[in-house]
């Protein structure tokens, strides 16, 4: 069965945007934990995951440069995705109705000045380490969230390191081994061929 | 293991030589065959891979190569293990290995009593329990959650699965009359059943139930799987044995192998008929002195051959079945094993009465 | 190394803390046991700490992490063959199944679609790493429980698909073979029989398993009626794979959904199972490898002829967007959200691996239950630790 476009009757909502042959709708922050309860009631039982995005580009780019070249200039606008958003970072979450085979993505934006959303511990208990594993990575507060802590990094860890601004630290240490001396093919032992 | 006619010509020290080397070679010969024939080869064929190949030919000096290994490690006793009890503890395990052997007849002389030992059963099934001593021992001076956990259980379950097996021999003495084991093997030799001699009378073929019941309370007595939870490996990694390691681990090691082998040996003594043949095919009576002295030699053989059916029987089942649960153990002894062995003495009592 | 080290230092003093400070303040004589990191029965590092008192679990933790590898801040340098190579050790048992559900996201940015053959060829090698897996658990959990043999039938039997598998891609562990767009080759000559032949043993395999474990009484003890996990509970953990099948939630995304693979062209069954124990998982996985051995039959006979892969550009730019595609893979339900801006590789990819929600229930589920349960429960919920850490 596919999944099909479908208006939810969600009051509490407030934008509906760009559903494709998914759905994805974009929350007013102050309403998360709201939309997760309609969520449920609709039907939408099965609890997928939590996360969040960083709409920061990189300021390290793919950490590819030359070292001994200065860096290249780097756009530092801050573009959104799918349904658009006004802050960095969006939290993002998925859910799943059983019966009707249909899943819906819900993401809300997260205040820049201080990153701090609701919690859906109370309406999906499975939102526990999810919540704990964005707050470690990205360092946005859940409030309500009975234990956070970090899941994977030690105690002692400073930093968020999904953040865009988090270097790759192997990518830091060492220069990329990538970057060669590219010398152009011999004429005659050019046979490129169509692999893709 | 000394002929009656040749223990007039040597003087006592001599005589306990031989008995001292003779309970050694005992213990050691089928704790050894048992780890080369059933551990390392009989399971390696049964979970379809070949075993230890290298050393010796098809793996056989292996058992002394694992030997050379645990002698050659360090002693470690960990520091806030109780030293002395520690130290202790493999030792009170074998104890009780060589106490059992030394109660099994080899031959029609070859026994360390003599053949006048009256309390032969009795005090085998009271000297298997000292083990449980030697476990206690080990699992509460280790120091070691896990340890204290495995020793927990393992006491547990070996007082719990004394009964049946305690239970199951009483219907053996019943039918035999006595608690002599030399007495026991002579009557299945020599017994005729409804008239017929040809094979003896070995007790299983009446106390099939009370070797049932005998071979699992062995399996238990032993930590074997489907009884090992106080071993269980992939919980608790060793169990009792955690701390060990070394010489010691070996004395462990050398023990299990060595009371399974005892245990067998006291299973085919009672039940299989021990070191006799059915004596109707040489034409012998009831009388211990009536049995050609050559079953002295062959004696100690032909009970080797039934340990280790016995025995393979006893690893067969351990390298099969999942472990049960500590409770769902207990529930099994109590609950089934004993109330079926009380009614097999009962069978027993009266059948032996009627006819 | 030595941030492992600082971290079970300072794990191992928080532990100690915890005991002190809970023998002082209650009194009583609960005991805190660590299961793991090295530890036989967990299927690589994870670290369960649990307060026993007696032999029942009062309150019980997984602490896992000992595995993180950061994937998800790997995938923001890399260009998506790249990440095709590095998400094959995601779930290092089955792990053309970890491929699948990235490039068939990044399939759907650039909306083209892979040709039948492929598309057939990719659901068979899927099928292959779910047998590869679940068979693997099979004799898995056997010695979990005591039984120390059947693992080794386990391991032996599943030779034959990894030489299956290894014959078509390469790699008997990390295939690497899928492309956006298709495939990396066609399939060698003679491997459709082949194949055919390695599926008839392990039905016969499975039927041994069925026998030795399933109909064994102490198995059947040891494992009915614990670790019961009821319907709602399971949905809200967004538990998935043969453990939410095993709870009765008839769920299963290679047919609730359409992808562009080859299950909707097939007849076969999705195995179900009303208790949540342990037994019942064991049971659903045991189904599920048989109905993977006559999918696999079934497809090779309906083999299409044709490409392997769509026209791409040599230089892949996947347009900007954003896409999410999760399938069934063996460990359970594995998605990947891919945000992209139009580069050579992914902007941000989100991986939702099975075993992390599998996982996250076991503190609700480890309450009460005896010390040898807790083995049990974990055995039967199966997770792999490289996908529960990513």
């Amino acid at each position: 069965m596919a999944r099909f476009r479908e208006r939810l009757g969600d009051a509490l909502v407030d934008t509906h945007l760009k559903p494709a042959d998914d759905l994805w709708l974009r929350i007013r922050t102050d309403a998360w934990l709201e939309a997760g309860r309609v969520a449920k009631d609709l039907g939408f039982t099965y609890f997928c995951f939590v996360s969040a995005l960083d709409w920061l580009p990189s300021p390290y780019g793919k950490g590819e440069d030359d070292p001994t070249e200065p860096p290249p200039e780097r756009t530092t606008a801050i573009v959104q995705g799918v349904t658009g958003g006004e802050t960095r970072f969006q939290v993002l979450a998925r859910v799943y109705d059983i019966n009707a085979h249909v899943g819906v993505t819900l993401k809300t934006d997260v205040p820049d000045a201080d990153p701090r959303i609701e919690s859906w511990v109370s309406v999906f208990a499975g939102a526990n380490w999810h919540e704990r594993e964005t707050w470690e990575m990205f360092g946005i507060t859940f409030v309500g969230h009975p234990d956070l802590r970090h899941m994977y990094l030690p105690t002692d860890f400073e930093g968020f390191p999904l953040r865009k601004d988090f270097p790759l630290l192997a990518r830091m240490v060492k220069p990329w081994p990538g970057i060669v001396d590219v010398e152009p093919i011999p004429a005659e032992l050019d046979t490129d061929g169509d692999d893709a | 293991m000394i002929a009656g006619s040749l223990m007039t010509g040597l003087a006592y020290w001599q005589v306990s030589l031989l008995r001292v080397l003779g309970v050694i070679a005992a213990v050691l010969l089928p704790a050894g065959t048992f780890v080369y024939a059933y551990l390392f080869k009989m399971v390696s064929f049964m979970q379809s891979r070949l075993g230890p190949m290298e050393t010796g030919p098809y793996g056989s000096m292996q058992l002394f190569a694992e030997v050379g290994k645990f002698l050659q490690k360090e002693d470690l006793v960990p520091e806030k293990a109780d030293r002395r009890i520690f130290v202790m503890a493999p030792f009170v395990v074998l104890l009780s290995t060589f106490l059992l052997y030394v109660s099994v007849p080899f031959g029609p002389d070859a026994t360390f009593f003599g053949n006048g030992f009256s309390l032969g059963v009795f005090y085998a099934l009271a000297v298997s329990s000292v083990s449980v001593l030697g476990i206690l021992m080990a699992g509460w001076s280790s120091a070691n959650k896990y340890s204290l956990l495995g020793g927990l259980r393992a006491a547990g379950q070996l007082i719990a699965y004394e009964l049946p097996m305690v239970l199951a021999v009483v219907g053996v003495v019943i039918q035999a009359g006595s608690m002599n084991m030399q007495t026991i093997v002579v009557k299945q030799g020599a017994d005729k059943i409804f008239g017929f001699g040809g094979i003896g009378f070995p007790y299983v073929l009446t106390q099939f139930v009370g070797f049932a019941i005998f071979m699992i309370a062995a399996q238990a007595e032993l930590t074997q799987t489907p009884f090992d939870m106080p071993v269980a490996e992939s919980e608790l990694v060793a169990g009792y044995m955690t701390e060990y390691s070394g010489f010691r681990f070996l004395l462990f090691f050398i023990g299990e192998f060595a009371t399974a082998g005892a245990f067998a040996a006291i299973a085919s003594v009672l039940f299989l008929g021990g070191w006799s043949l059915p004596f109707s095919w040489f034409g012998w009576g009831h009388d211990v002195n009536s049995v050609g002295n050559w079953m002295n030699v062959a004696g100690p053989l032909i009970l080797f051959g039934k340990i280790m059916i016995l025995a393979f029987v006893i690893f067969w089942v351990r390298f099969t079945y999942p472990r049960f649960r500590e409770d769902q153990l207990q529930r099994f002894a109590w609950k089934v094993l004993i109330p079926i062995s009380l009614v097999n003495i009962m069978v027993t009592a009266i059948l032996k009465v009627a006819f | 190394m030595t941030l492992l080290g600082d971290r079970q230092q300072l794990a191992y003093i928080a532990s100690q803390a915890a005991d002190a400070r809970l023998n002082v303040e209650l009194e009583t004589e609960d005991m805190t046991l660590n299961i793991g990191p090295q530890h036989p029965a967990t299927h690589g590092t994870l670290r369960i700490i649990a307060r026993l008192d007696g032999e029942q679990v009062v309150w019980a933790e997984p602490s896992a992490g000992y595995m993180h590898r950061g994937y998800e801040k790997l995938t923001e340098v890399r260009t998506y063959p790249q990440v095709t190579a590095l998400i094959n050790r995601i779930d290092w048992l089955g792990s053309f199944a970890n491929e699948v559900p990235f490039i068939l996201a990044a399939e759907k940015l650039m909306e083209i679609e892979a040709p039948p053959r492929a598309q057939w060829i990719r659901t068979i090698l899927f099928e292959l790493s779910r047998i590869a897996n679940v068979s693997l658990f099979l004799g898995d959990m056997a010695v979990q429980l005591g039984a120390v043999t059947p693992v080794f039938y386990a391991f032996r039997d599943r030779e034959h698909v990894l030489n299956q598998i290894e014959a078509a891609t390469g790699g008997r562990f990390h295939p690497n073979f899928d492309r956006i767009g298709g495939l990396k080759d066609d399939l060698p000559k003679g491997w459709i029989d082949e194949t055919k032949g390695c599926m008839k043993k392990l039905r016969s395999f499975c039927d041994q398993m069925e026998t030795l474990i399933l109909g064994n009484e102490i198995f059947a003890q040891r494992t009915r009626g614990i670790g019961v996990i009821p319907r709602e509970v399971a949905l809200q953990y967004g538990l998935s794979g043969a453990n939410l099948r095993s709870s009765g939630v008839d769920w299963d995304l290679r047919r609730d959904q359409s992808l562009p693979l080859a299950y909707d062209k097939i007849d076969w069954k999705v195995w179900t199972h009303p208790d949540g124990d342990s037994f019942a998982r064991y049971w659903v996985r045991l189904q599920e490898v048989r109905e993977s051995t006559t999918i696999v039959d079934k497809l090779l006979d309906s083999l299409p002829s044709g490409p392997i892969m769509a026209k791409v550009p040599r230089i892949i730019k996947v347009p900007e967007g954003e896409a999410w595609v999760s399938t069934e893979n063996p460990l359970g339900e594995m998605g990947y959200y891919i945000v992209s801006k139009g580069d050579t590789g992914p902007f941000r990819v989100k991986i939702r691996s099975a075993s992390f929600n599998n996982v996250s229930i076991t503190p609700w589920l480890l309450r009460g239950a005896y010390v040898p349960d807790v083995i049990t429960i974990l055995a039967s919920l199966y997770f792999i630790l490289g996908d529960i850490d990513r």
